[in-house]
């Protein structure tokens, strides 16, 4: 029941803002279900699979995918994201986080004005 | 020109998401919109980038023993009616109130981001 509710919501903001969901499930799967991080993290993984691939078809169907692009940006981003986990074990500075959240702002701010 | 860029920023979209604990979509869709696409061409496109990403996270993490797959499924398969919902709105949105609305759920993410690393 628990689970239903969090892929209701993760499924929602998947498709409203074209990301994963894995910024609300992650969470949710280890304040409501009690996983431990490294267990959240990976079902939440394996969740997203479903659920990104539901939204590419529906978006699809409505002519808003653009496959080149998708393998353009996606398929380097595969490799980069196995040697960004990789950091993640040797980097643990508090000031990264907060220069990445700075960053977010500022593309925050970009998309804005 | 433009190819080289997109490879590049795909690259950089993954290890920054490796490193941080987002997903790509976060990263993926300002990219995208750098490289012209609309903003709801730019989310979809994104969920499909998100593919190869997800599959190469997901074959990792389940090396390790760390996914559980029942609960994953179930997850999956309730997001499929949200996904639904959510992309009917997306759709029906017009594009600079989505584009807004996307900046908005940014600045919650950096907050996130933030309040984590605070509460290490």
């Amino acid at each position: 029941m628990k689970l239903a509710l969090i892929g209701l919501v993760a499924g929602f903001m998947s498709a409203l803002f074209g990301v994963g969901g894995g910024v609300v499930v992650v969470p949710l799967l280890i304040l409501l279900v009690a996983y431990t991080p490294h267990v959240a993290t990976a079902t939440s993984l394996a969740a997203i699979g479903i659920t990104a691939l539901a939204g590419t078809i529906t978006f699809a169907i409505a002519g808003e995918v653009d496959p080149a692009h998708a393998l353009l940006v996606g398929l380097p981003a595969a490799a980069g994201a196995t040697l960004g986990a990789t950091l993640q074990q040797r980097v643990q500075a508090r000031e990264l986080s907060y220069l990445f959240a700075a960053f977010l702002v500022a593309i925050a701010v970009w998309l804005l004005v | 020109m433009t190819l080289a860029l997109a490879v590049l920023l795909g690259f950089t979209a993954g290890i920054v998401a490796g490193m941080f604990g987002v997903g790509g979509g976060i990263l993926f869709v300002p990219t995208l919109i750098a490289l012209g696409l609309g903003q709801v061409e730019a989310q979809a496109t994104s969920l499909a980038a998100i593919l190869p990403t997800v599959a190469a996270g997901t074959w990792r993490q389940a090396s390790y023993g760390n996914v559980r797959w029942k609960p994953a499924l179930a997850l999956g398969l309730a997001s499929v009616a949200g996904v639904l919902g959510g992309a009917q709105l997306a759709l029906s949105l017009p594009e600079d109130a989505l584009r807004r609305l996307f900046a908005v759920f940014l600045i919650a993410v950096a907050v996130q981001v933030a309040w984590r690393a605070r509460s290490r």
